[in-house]
C-alpha cells in the first residue's frame, strides 16, 4: 500500500507501477479528415477555399463535407484536420452566437472575437492533453476591413494576408503570397478568385487526399457568400507524350 | 380548491400589479408587447426590458417582478441550450413552456423559497408553427392564442378576443397589440412608460424586437385611434 | 480491437429512395478468423422507424444502441412525439464524440420522419456525423465503393432500393472474409418497418469461375 500517494517532503510521489501506471492520453490521432484550406485578403475583404473531401485513411469517404462553416453574419470558419472535432467546434460556436444573441445590444460576435476564442479554446484544449485536431482558418470583414487568422491545434495563432492549411501550406502558400502581398488592396474579386482555383487545381494534381471539387466563401461589407462545390477542370494532356519512364517522346 | 396559502397568491398580486403584457399568436407568427411602467425619469430609455430572446426562435414577456422575471428566463436560456446539446434541434414551444412551469411550480412547494412574482408569455415557432404559451407564479400553464396579464389584463383580454386571430398577420398583429397597450394604459393614474414590441414571424423564425420605423408608426397609429375615440366620445 | 474481442468485421448498407430508406446487412459476427454467430441481426430498431445498422466492436455498439433506445423512449415519453432522425443521429454521434478513444463503433441511423422523410446519417469511428443520401460501412464497404457509386440513383422506387441494397451486400459478402452469412434488408416507409430475410444460400451470386 502506497501510504503516500499525495507525497510529502522526505517521501516525493513515486510513479505508480500498477496496471494504470500509463500516462492518460487523448485522442491525439485524427481519423476522418479534411485537408488544405486557402485563404487570402483582397480588395472587397477576404476569400476563403476548401474543397469537399473528408478522407477516412486513403479513402475518399465523404466527397460532399462542408469544410467552410459561417459564423454570425461576418465570419466564416475554415478548418482541415479531424471532422469530428471540427463538428464539435462549430456546434460551440453556435451555442456562442446564439448566447450573444440573448442580450439584443446589436452587438455580435465579430472575426477577432472568433479569432480569439479559437485560440483560447485550442490551447486550453491542448493543455488538458486533449487537443482539437484541426487547423482553423477564421475569415472575415470587420471594422471597414477583411480579418484573416489562423488558428493552429496547439493554441498557436497569427494573423496574415494570405494562409494556408495542410499540404496546402507547402504548394500553395508561395503561389498565394506571390499573387497577394503588397497588393492586398489591389486585388479584384476576379483576380481572388483565379488565383484559389490555380491553387485548388495544383492541390488537386499533387495532394494525394484532395478532390476536384472545392467550396469558395467570400466575406465583404455586404456580409458571408458560401458558393460552391465548384469543380476543378485538370489538364492531363501532357500525359500524351509522356514516354517510358517521364522520357518525353 | 382551497390553499394552504404557499404565497402563490401574493405573488399571483405582484403580477396584477404590474404593467400589461400581451401575447397574439396568428397566422404567420407571434407578437408580444409589454406596457413597461417607469419607475423613474432617470432610467436609460430602453433598458431593464421586459421582453427577451431565450433562443433564436424563442421569445418570453415577462410582467410581475422584474428580478423575478429575469431569473425564469435566465432559467428557460439553460434549458434551450441543454435541449439543443442534447437533441440538435431548436426546443419546441410546449417543451419549453413545460420545463419552465415544472421549474417555476417546484418553487411553490419548499419553505426555503418563495413562488416567482412573475408570469411569463412565452411566444415560440417551431415545426408546427407559432405557439404561444402563458406561465402563472403557480406554474399552471395553457397555450393561447392570444393572453394577457399584468394591471390591464382583463381590459385587453376583452380588446384581443375582438381580433380575429387566426386571419391576422404578423404586420397587422404588431399595430394590434400596441392599440391594446395604449387602451389599456391609465395616463391620469399610471406612471409614464414605455412600449415594448417584438415578432415572431414563420418566415424568419427568428425573435426580434419590432424594427423601429415600423413600432414608431404602430405607435403614431394607436394614439391616434385613441384621440378619435376620445373625441368621438 | 483487443485480442479475443467479438467484431461485427461488416457489410452495411443504407440508401434512401423516394418513399423512405432500405437498410442491409451481412449476418456474420467473428472473433478473429472464427464465426461467433452465422445469423446475427445488425439491424437494430431504435425506434418505431429508427434503425441503426452497427459495425466495429458488438459489444460497444450494443452498449451504445440499447442506450439511445433508453434515451428515444424517453424523448417520445416525454415530448408525445417521436424523434426525428436527426435527433437519434446526434444521441449517437455524441456517445461516439465523447468516448471516441474507448469505443470502436461505425453506425449508420436511419428512419423516416414526419418532418424530413427518409434520411440517412453515417457516423464513422472518430464519431463525426454525415448525413448522406447513401451510406456504406464495415469492413466489407471498401469492395463495393465502386459498385455503389456507379448504381445509386436518387429518387428510386422502393423495389430498386431493395435490390441496390441486396446486390450491394451479396457483394461485399463476396469478397470480406469477416462479412458473410445471410442477408437481412429492412424498409422504412411511413407505413412502418418491413424486414426481408435471405437465407445464405439464397444469397445472389456473381461472376465466379467454377
Amino acid at each position: 500500500m502506497d501510504h503516500f500517494s499525495q507525497g510529502n517532503i522526505n517521501y516525493p510521489p513515486q510513479p505508480r507501477s500498477d496496471a494504470f501506471s500509463d500516462p492518460t492520453t487523448q485522442t491525439l490521432n485524427p481519423i476522418v479528415v479534411g485537408s488544405s484550406v486557402l485563404a487570402i485578403k483582397y480588395k472587397d475583404g477576404v476569400m476563403l477555399a476548401a474543397d469537399t473531401l473528408a478522407s477516412f485513411g486513403s479513402l475518399a469517404r465523404f466527397r460532399d463535407c462542408e469544410r467552410l462553416y459561417r459564423v454570425g453574419d461576418f465570419t466564416v470558419l475554415g478548418a482541415s484536420g479531424d471532422i469530428s472535432d471540427f463538428q464539435y467546434t462549430t456546434h460551440l460556436l453556435d451555442t456562442l452566437v446564439v448566447e450573444e444573441y440573448y442580450t439584443n445590444d446589436g452587438h455580435v460576435l465579430k472575426p477577432p472575437n472568433i479569432y480569439e476564442y479559437l485560440s483560447r479554446l485550442t490551447y486550453g484544449k491542448r493543455n488538458k492533453f486533449d487537443p482539437l485536431l484541426n487547423s482553423y482558418v477564421i475569415g472575415g470583414f470587420d471594422g471597414g476591413e477583411g480579418f484573416l487568422g489562423y488558428v493552429g491545434h496547439l493554441g498557436t495563432s497569427y494573423q496574415s494576408s494570405t494562409i494556408a492549411t495542410g499540404i496546402g501550406a507547402h504548394i500553395a502558400q508561395p503561389i498565394l503570397r506571390k499573387v497577394v502581398e503588397g497588393r492586398e488592396n489591389t486585388i479584384t474579386e476576379e483576380e481572388a478568385i483565379q488565383v484559389l482555383e490555380d491553387c485548388e487545381k495544383i492541390l488537386y494534381c499533387r495532394d494525394g487526399r484532395s478532390l476536384n471539387y472545392y467550396q469558395r466563401a467570400k466575406i465583404t461589407a455586404q456580409g458571408v457568400e458560401i458558393s460552391g462545390p465548384h469543380k476543378v477542370e485538370g489538364d492531363w494532356q501532357y500525359g500524351v507524350k509522356f514516354g517510358k519512364y517521364g522520357n518525353f517522346k | 380548491m382551497s390553499s394552504i396559502g404557499t404565497g402563490v397568491e401574493y405573488a399571483a398580486k405582484a403580477v396584477d400589479n404590474s404593467g400589461t403584457a400581451i401575447g397574439l399568436r396568428v397566422k404567420d407568427g407571434i407578437v408580444l408587447a409589454v406596457e413597461k411602467l417607469l419607475q423613474s425619469k432617470l432610467l436609460v430609455p430602453i433598458s431593464n426590458r421586459l421582453i427577451q430572446t431565450v433562443d433564436t426562435h424563442i421569445g418570453v414577456a415577462t410582467a410581475g417582478l422584474l428580478a423575478d422575471g429575469r431569473h425564469i428566463i435566465n432559467r428557460a436560456r439553460d434549458e434551450a441550450e441543454s435541449f439543443r446539446n442534447n437533441y440538435r434541434i431548436q426546443i419546441p414551444g410546449k417543451v419549453i413552456a413545460d420545463r419552465v412551469g415544472q421549474y417555476v411550480q417546484a418553487y411553490t412547494l419548499y419553505s426555503s423559497v418563495r413562488p416567482f412574482g412573475s408570469s411569463a408569455i412565452i411566444g415560440a415557432v417551431d415545426n408546427e408553427g407559432p405557439q404561444l404559451y402563458m406561465i402563472e407564479p403557480s406554474g399552471v400553464y395553457w397555450g393561447y392564442y392570444g393572453c394577457a396579464i399584468g394591471k390591464g389584463k382583463q381590459v385587453a383580454k376583452t380588446e384581443i378576443e375582438k381580433l380575429n386571430l387566426s386571419e391576422l398577420c404578423v404586420r397587422d398583429a404588431v399595430n394590434a397589440a400596441a392599440k391594446i397597450i395604449y387602451t389599456v394604459h391609465d395616463d391620469s393614474k399610471d406612471k409614464a412608460f414605455e412600449l415594448e414590441l417584438s415578432w415572431i414571424t414563420n418566415e424568419t423564425k427568428r425573435h426580434e424586437f419590432v424594427p423601429r420605423e415600423i413600432a414608431e408608426e404602430a405607435e403614431r397609429l394607436a394614439k391616434d385611434s385613441l384621440n378619435e375615440e376620445m373625441e368621438d366620445d | 480491437m483487443k485480442p479475443g474481442e467479438v467484431n461485427l468485421g461488416t457489410s452495411l448498407m443504407a440508401v434512401t429512395f423516394k418513399g423512405g430508406i432500405v437498410i442491409g446487412a451481412d449476418t456474420r459476427t467473428t472473433s478473429g478468423p472464427y464465426i461467433v454467430n452465422r445469423v446475427t441481426d445488425k439491424l437494430t430498431p431504435i425506434h418505431d422507424r429508427i434503425f441503426a445498422c452497427r459495425s466495429g466492436s458488438a459489444a460497444d455498439t450494443q452498449a451504445i444502441a440499447d442506450i439511445v433506445r433508453l434515451y428515444s423512449e424517453m424523448y417520445s415519453v416525454n415530448f408525445g412525439e417521436d424523434p426525428t432522425i436527426r435527433t437519434a443521429a446526434a444521441l449517437f454521434h455524441d456517445i461516439c464524440y465523447q468516448n471516441k478513444n474507448a469505443l470502436s463503433a461505425g453506425i449508420i441511423v436511419a428512419g423516416w420522419d414526419k418532418y424530413e422523410g427518409g434520411s440517412v446519417y453515417c457516423i464513422p469511428l472518430g464519431g463525426s456525423l454525415h448525413k448522406q443520401p447513401f451510406a456504406t460501412a464495415g469492413s466489407g464497404s471498401t469492395y463495393v465503393y465502386g459498385y455503389c457509386d456507379k448504381n445509386f440513383r436518387e429518387n428510386m422506387t422502393q423495389q430498386e432500393a431493395v435490390d441496390f441494397v441486396k446486390n450491394g451486400i451479396a457483394l461485399s459478402i463476396s469478397r470480406d472474409g469477416s462479412s458473410g452469412g445471410c442477408i437481412r434488408i429492412a424498409t422504412i416507409t411511413e407505413a412502418g418497418v418491413d424486414k426481408i430475410f435471405i437465407p445464405g444460400d439464397q444469397v445472389p451470386t456473381f461472376w465466379n469461375k467454377s
